[in-house]
């Protein structure tokens, strides 16, 4: 058995933020148009490349914030 | 017509990865002939190699050849890779940590291990391995059709180059196990970025830039006899939205990510390559625009498969081509080998020693999964030479529903034991004949449904509707069973496991 330790206040409360891209992503009228162009590419396209990157940075804050908890 | 200079570079380094992947087996050298050593490398990977390895799992050389294939075939709707490999990672990176530490506590190898276990059921877990299993085969069988691409964009004809190619694969799996894939996936991971930033580098500024490429897409694909558009209708929001959500959830429920997943040293190794891992994302999103280069270049072929190689061809001068298709070819034996080897782990672990030969040996644990992952290639082999490919993607279309339905035990399970065991059998069960039947309505071609409601008829992903059919059944027959006292076994894990 390990050493009881006083159960840590978890702080995965940051953990909801990992649901913004889920509802960013999976409904399509939010994003399904041609304008405003990036670099060429319709907004469908770089709007949803844009949220890859932008997820893993939510997921890095996340870590950063909720590290403490293991 | 056999092109010199591209089989050339690709021969060479075909042959560097075949000698790295025997030399693996002296990398962080321990005793083969034991499972875990052989099918997770000792669980001792760290946040680099798990990186390089799990991507160079997840993003298979079908994906690369299919995604692209997809767009210049249909349009906007193929992109539904992005979004699906984007909502992945917060998954992965709330749920496996936590899946990981069970599965280190309690020795577990394979998530049937862990069925077993915490719901006391053995024909849960059997139910699991062969899900896994089912859903493995066709997966590895298109690893090899997306080889047979490349082979062919190379000129060569007949069956023996990708025969070849397999026995040398079978043969270092069979010796160095999981840390084969693991070094060649350096290789491979390599290779995908370089020709992916030389071919967006160079194709766009000679097809006069992206947003020549789009409008000339475009037009392209109204012209079809089937029009396509470089946006969805909207009958196909809730059809991209289920394929994303779906295929999302499914990923990591096939052995061979979960098996990547294992062979991590630590929890905190599993999320930071979760924080990384989004990286392929970005490029599996640049390979799939891929497809719009091809239409605007006005490339024709008769396989829409085919349409990418066609385009490296056209645009780059043959060495690079040939270094491009070895990326592929490459490509193909990180997954199929990891596939293997996990469909190996699970035939052993949950059918061998479980129903078989439950007083047997580790070294003979150990040895049944070697043969396993031989016998496994070989099926994938005749499988690939002897079936339509059309087939083969439609089983794996099957295959990804299937694997969606372990999704419940495997997932809720960790958080909770509300399911009774017994009930979670028959929820999967409901949701394997579920997505079958309706997968049958479209004779497997199609991996959609259109569900008649009282608001018209709802076009989504069958994974999903069979998943929602499996969670009912498993919630009602939860509480039927209760009712009628029907024990639930034991639950040997700890809370103290799952951290």
């Amino acid at each position: 058995m390990a050493d009881p330790v006083e159960p840590k206040l978890p702080r995965r409360r940051w953990y909801w933020l990992l649901l913004a891209p889920f509802v960013c992503l999976l409904w399509p009228p939010l994003y399904d148009r041609v304008a405003p162009e990036l670099f060429g590419f319709p907004f469908f396209y770089w709007y949803q490349l844009g949220w890859v990157m932008l997820t893993a940075l939510v997921t890095w804050f996340v870590y950063r914030m909720a590290r403490d908890d293991g | 017509m056999v092109n010199v200079a591209a089989l050339g570079v690709a021969v060479v380094l075909f042959l560097v990865v075949t000698v790295l992947g025997f030399a693996a087996s002296r990398w962080q050298r321990s005793d083969l002939a034991l499972l875990h050593e052989w099918g997770l490398a000792g669980r001792r990977f760290g946040t680099l190699v798990s990186w390089f390895l799990i991507g160079g799992d997840l993003y298979t050389a079908y994906t690369f050849v299919a995604v692209p294939a997809l767009i210049f075939g249909v349009g906007a709707l193929g992109f539904f890779a992005v979004p699906y490999t984007a909502i992945v990672y917060p998954f992965v990176f709330v749920v496996m940590p936590r899946l990981w530490s069970v599965a280190k506590a309690r020795g577990y190898i394979t998530v049937a291990d862990f069925a077993r276990e915490r719901f006391d059921s053995p024909g849960l877990a059997l139910a699991l391995a062969l899900t896994g299993i089912l859903a493995t085969m066709p997966y590895i069988a298109l690893q090899l059709a997306g080889m047979k691409v490349v082979i062919a964009a190379l000129g060569l004809s007949g069956d023996w180059p990708i025969i070849i190619a397999f026995a040398i694969l079978a043969a270092y799996t069979y010796s160095s196990g999981l840390r084969g894939p693991a070094m060649v996936a350096f290789v491979k991971d390599s290779l995908i970025y370089i020709t992916i930033i030389v071919a967006i580098a160079v194709i766009p500024a000679r097809l006069g830039g992206f947003g020549h490429i789009f409008s000339a897409a475009q037009h392209a694909l109204a012209a079809r006899p089937k029009p396509g558009s470089i946006l969805l209708a909207p009958g196909q929001f809730l059809t991209y939205g289920t394929l994303a959500l779906g295929s999302g959830l499914a990923l990591f429920m096939y052995p061979h990510a979960i098996t990547g997943v294992f062979s991590a040293s630590s929890q905190r190794v599993i999320r930071r390559t979760s924080l990384l891992l989004p990286a392929f994302s970005v490029v599996l999103g640049l390979i799939a625009l891929l497809g719009f280069m091809a239409l605007a270049a006005g490339i024709k072929t008769a396989s829409p498969n085919a349409a990418v190689p066609q385009l490296f061809l056209n645009m780059f001068p043959a060495w690079f081509a040939g270094f491009a298709f070895a990326a592929v070819g490459i490509g193909a034996l990180v997954p199929a080998a990891i596939m293997s080897i996990a469909a190996a782990n699970l035939f052993t672990r949950n059918v061998y020693r479980e129903f078989l030969h439950r007083r047997c040996t580790a070294a003979q644990e150990a040895s049944c999964a070697k043969i396993v992952s031989l016998i496994i290639k070989l099926g994938a082999l005749l499988f690939v030479l002897t079936i339509q490919p059309e087939y083969i993607i439609n089983f794996q279309l099957l295959g990804g529903s299937w694997i969606l339905q372990t999704f419940p035990t495997v997932v809720l399970g960790l958080y909770t034991r509300w399911f009774h065991g017994t009930a979670l059998l028959g929820g999967w069960l409901a949701g394997m004949l579920a997505a079958s039947w309706m997968a049958s309505t479209s004779a497997f071609t199609s991996p959609t449904f259109a569900l008649p409601t009282p608001f018209g008829s709802q076009t989504a992903y069958i994974a999903v509707y069979a998943l929602a059919v499996n969670l009912a059944v498993a919630a009602i027959l939860t509480v039927a069973l209760d009712a009628a006292r029907l024990p639930r076994g034991v639950d040997v894990t700890r809370p103290g496991d799952y951290v």
